[in-house]
């Protein structure tokens, strides 16, 4: 019963790590892709960092650095008062 | 110093083209007659809105990169404001990277127009759909601006 018991616990072990590690390395897209100007009059561009209410996303969930995190919601911000992005919807994508 | 501005207005759909030039003229006359001089302007036409403003649909867009004094701004937001045609306006300052950004996309759009000018509407579009791939992310703001 007791080498059961530690057998079973061995496998729960070794089945968590490798979801874990599978996980991808996010990153930041305009580092990665050298962009220097997060552009407002773009609406689709823009779209990427929404949700479906049109919030902005967190940059835990983009990867966005905290430099273009900012410059993409004053972007966003932007866009939305020209009524090129709407402050609030359903269903943006 | 001169400053690089960069405004966007929405007029009224209710204009008629004439007007609507007339309205462009008289902000464009306003910038030259402050000392400030005109970059590039774009008429983006007819656009449905977002969400409606003042019970209105749609808009004319029109964009205006300029130089001007900073304390030009202020004159030519005062005159929006009072101007009834102008449903809804913005008028940006431009970093170094802001105008490095539009001077890339004056020379996109002026190659896109040189492009459209020669061939039909259909040839443009293909060419567009076979860029997109090669070109990921880093084309990503420019691609569509080139539209």
């Amino acid at each position: 019963m007791a080498q059961n018991n530690t057998d079973q616990n061995r496998q729960i072990r070794y089945l968590n790590p490798p979801t874990v590690e599978v996980r991808k390395k996010k990153y930041c897209r305009f580092k990665k892709a050298g962009i220097k100007y997060v552009d407002y009059k773009d609406p689709e561009f823009l779209k990427k960092f929404l949700n479906e209410q049109g919030k902005i996303l967190p940059r835990r969930i983009t990867g966005t650095s905290l430099k273009f995190q900012r410059k993409v919601s004053t972007a966003i911000k932007r866009a939305r008062t020209l009524a090129l992005l709407p402050y609030v919807t359903d269903l943006l994508k | 110093m001169l400053k690089q501005y960069e405004t966007v207005f929405i007029a009224t759909p209710v204009l008629s083209e004439e007007q609507m030039k007339e309205a462009v003229a008289k902000y464009t006359d306003l910038i030259k007659s402050n000392g400030g001089e005109i970059v590039n302007e774009e008429n983006w036409g007819l656009r449905q809105l977002a969400y409606p403003i003042q019970y209105k649909t749609s808009g004319f867009y029109y964009l205006i990169q300029f130089k001007a004094e900073p304390s030009f701004v202020d004159v030519l937001e005062t005159q929006y404001h009072r101007d009834e045609r102008i449903i809804r306006f913005l008028t940006v300052s431009l970093d170094k990277y802001g105008v490095e950004y539009a001077e890339k996309r004056r020379a996109g759009r002026a190659a896109k127009k040189e492009a459209a000018a020669a061939p039909a509407e259909a040839p443009a579009q293909e060419v567009k759909s076979e860029v997109e791939p090669e070109a990921p992310a880093a084309e990503a703001p420019e691609a569509p601006a080139a539209e």
